[in-house]
């Protein structure tokens, strides 16, 4: 076990698999001499080279076109974009290519390409440099979508992720790349897809998150548990496969459920999961379902701390499920 | 009235043909005119099985058949081809089985796919031919990935990236040339102008006047050349094919060819093409033109033009009569291949 942040369990995780797999190499921008922007590969264009460790032109679609192409010759590129805001270019790579190669060839070609890139607010990046799109990619068949919120899940999912013969795309929260620190193991660490993770135990009400918004419910249910309310915090891991098992078994307990996340409420992941406790788990339902998130505008620089769910809005929500019943 | 164009032939003496084609010119040659024939039959009888309704949609290549030959000619086994929108008989021509081929045509469950995308779509990976999807240049910078990761292996192959001049606008056109050449990648990237993307004339698809001089802007070598001539195909993509297979880099080639058929069987050509356009198409038929070399050379009669026409007649019916046979997609084939079997999901409940 090593002491390591979020964005130091990312770098060995790439750091091992590449030593592990010479077929296992990084693209993107900035990616090599520099280690990129946020430092996730440091180190890695001096031990693996310039061939492994690709600082590619400033083209997302390019990227993702190029790691395709890779996948599909048998390599295992991981394609890192800068922010997840400059991922749209690339959308027409991930959404028509990527996604369905494998379908639309009766499994001719898989595509063995993993995605990482930072998302989400709370660095004062505006509307470029904050978003949370996760909804997108999670609606497309064929794609894997996955969060961490702590350094060891960070390193075992990407760890997963890289062995994975099917596209996924891992988004790392960058807001607490650096203020989440934690034991990570050493040496081969895998995290399952599917599988989510209780970050806090409780009874009265299922607080429903994943990425940054980890720390925040667990902050949020620290103060529910001063007015006698245990919360119990369900870290999704992976948003597709969903641990649909583990969300029911929670809810069955509570009763009364707070879906939070940073991205705009409309249509977004959130909708899902209320969808999925209508369908599965009226029964066990004492209250109507809350939905804490951003708001549905742009991604607000001034602002952000107003449109970012805070702690104080999800105890709000948790209060106000409890007593509704 | 004017007389509509002579066919344009295509005159070469043997020794310039062995010269530009090596010592095997004539075989070459054959080889090529039997399975342009075989692309012709497959036309016409595929868009007439559309217009009875026995398949969904057809995309003819008819007068672009010279490049895909001549690519096929020009490539070794191990290369690898990123198709655009009419490049199967490239598939077919390295071996791709017929009757594989018109399963998925007909979108049974012996595609290989399982009839999951529209015909003329087909994945056929025995013969190093990617599977395509509709969306135009998403291939091009693919190519260049896997150029890429040939390197990257030391394996000597080539790649070879085919698009129309419709795509020379889209963005994976530009992204792939210019990676490809900060790469210094071992393709080619052959785009097919038949001067027509749908209904919009090449002019109005681009300001420069040839497509080739593009590659000027991302300093990779670009030429012109009569796609609808056999021997200029093979001889210069044999020549940027061992230029990208040496490490000389990639290269851009253009094909000017003439789009003979309507874009595909849903397509009206009346509404946009002026009325000489056939006309001027079929004095460069890149099928005629060969038959008339192969006529003058004395490889071909009108004995032996016959018996491959109902050659490939003969084995196109075969595949139809098999393929029309098949049973539909079974059902649980909705849900497969979206990803790997087995891959410790949960089931869904
Ligand atoms: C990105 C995209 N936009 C539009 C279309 C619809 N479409 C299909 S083929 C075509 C024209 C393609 O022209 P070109 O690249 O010259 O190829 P050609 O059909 O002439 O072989 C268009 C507009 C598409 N398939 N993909
Ligand atoms: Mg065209």
């Amino acid at each position: 076990m090593t002491e390591l942040t979020i964005v130091q369990a990312i770098n060995r995780g790439l750091a091992e698999a590449m030593r592990a797999d010479p077929d296992v190499l990084v693209l993107g921008e900035d990616v090599g001499v520099n280690g990129g922007v946020f430092r996730a590969t440091e180190g890695l264009h001096k031990e693996f080279g310039a061939d492994r460790v690709i600082d590619t032109p400033l083209s997302e679609t390019g990227i993702i076109g190029a790691a395709i192409g890779m996948a599909l010759y048998g390599l295992k590129p991981i394609a890192e974009i800068q922010f997840v805001d400059f991922i749209y270019p690339a959308f027409d790579q991930i959404v028509s290519e990527l996604a369905k190669f494998r379908y639309r060839s009766g499994g001719q070609y898989p595509c063995h390409v993993v995605i990482r890139s930072p998302y989400g607010g709370g660095i004062k990046g505006g509307l470029y440099h904050s978003q949370s799109p996760e909804a997108y990619f999670a609606h497309t068949a064929g794609l894997k979508v996955v969060i961490p919120s702590t350094p060891s899940d960070a390193k075992g999912l990407l760890t997963t992720a890289i062995h994975d013969p099917d596209p996924v795309l891992f988004l790392e929260p960058k807001r607490i790349y650096r203020a989440v620190s934690g034991e990570v193991p050493d040496g081969e660490h895998r995290v399952p897809f599917g599988e989510a993770r209780i970050a806090r135990e409780g009874s009265d009400v299922t607080l429903l998150a994943y990425g940054a918004m980890i720390p925040t419910c667990t902050q949020a249910a620290e103060t529910l548990a001063a007015s006698g309310v245990q919360a119990e915090v369900v870290d999704l891991r992976t948003l597709v496969p969903l641990d649909e098992a583990a969300i029911l078994a929670s809810v069955e307990k509570t009763g009364r459920v707070v879906i939070v996340h940073e991205a705009p409420r409309f249509c977004g992941y959130g909708a899902e999961l209320a969808a999925l406790l209508a369908e599965k788990a009226f029964f066990s339902l004492k209250a109507p379902v809350q939905r804490v998130t951003g708001y549905d505008t742009p991604f607000p620089y001034a602002l952000e701390n107003l449109y970012l769910p805070s702690a104080e809005r999800i105890v709000h929500a948790a209060r106000a499920a409890v007593a509704a019943g | 009235m004017t007389d509509p164009p002579a066919l344009v032939p295509l005159d070469y003496s043997r020794d310039t043909l062995a010269e530009l084609l090596g010592p095997d010119w004539n075989d070459s040659l054959v080889r090529a005119f039997r399975w342009m024939t075989l692309a012709r039959v497959l036309d016409g009888r595929m868009l007439a099985l559309q217009r009875q309704g026995r398949i969904g949609f057809y995309g003819p290549a008819t007068g672009q058949e010279a490049v895909s030959v001549g690519a096929a000619l020009s490539i070794g086994p191990d290369d690898w081809v990123f198709p655009g929108l009419r490049e199967q008989l490239v598939a077919l021509a390295r071996g791709h089985s017929l009757t594989t081929y018109m399963h998925h045509l007909f979108a049974d469950d012996l595609d290989p796919a399982r009839g999951r995308q529209m015909p003329c779509h087909p994945s056929a990976r025995e013969v190093r031919y990617v599977s395509m999807s509709s969306v135009i240049g998403t291939q091009v910078s693919q190519a260049v990935g896997l150029a890429y990761a040939l390197r990257y292996r030391k394996d000597p192959s080539v790649a070879l990236a085919f698009f129309g001049d419709g795509a020379s606008s889209a963005n994976d056109f530009h992204a792939g040339a210019n990676f490809a050449a900060v790469w210094n990648a071992p393709i080619v990237l052959c785009c097919t102008n038949n001067q027509w993307a749908i209904s919009v004339p090449v002019e109005r698809q681009t300001a420069t006047a040839t497509l080739a001089e593009k590659g000027v802007a991302y300093g990779l070598p670009g030429e012109r050349v009569d796609g609808t001539d056999i021997v200029a195909v093979t001889n210069r993509l044999r020549a940027a094919v061992a230029r990208a297979r040496s490490g000389g880099g990639p290269s851009l080639l253009e094909f000017v060819v003439f789009r003979m058929t309507p874009h595909s069987s849903s397509d009206d050509p009346t509404r946009y093409q002026s009325a000489d356009w056939m006309a001027r198409a079929r004095a460069r038929d890149p099928y005629l033109r060969l038959e008339g070399l192969l006529r003058t050379l004395g490889l071909a009669d009108d004995a032996s033009i016959s018996t491959w026409r109902e050659e490939s007649d003969a084995s196109v019916r075969a595949a139809i009569a098999v393929a029309e046979a098949a049973p539909g997609p079974a059902p649980e084939s909705l849900s497969t291949d979206v990803f790997a079997p087995n891959d410790g999901r949960p089931a869904p409940s």
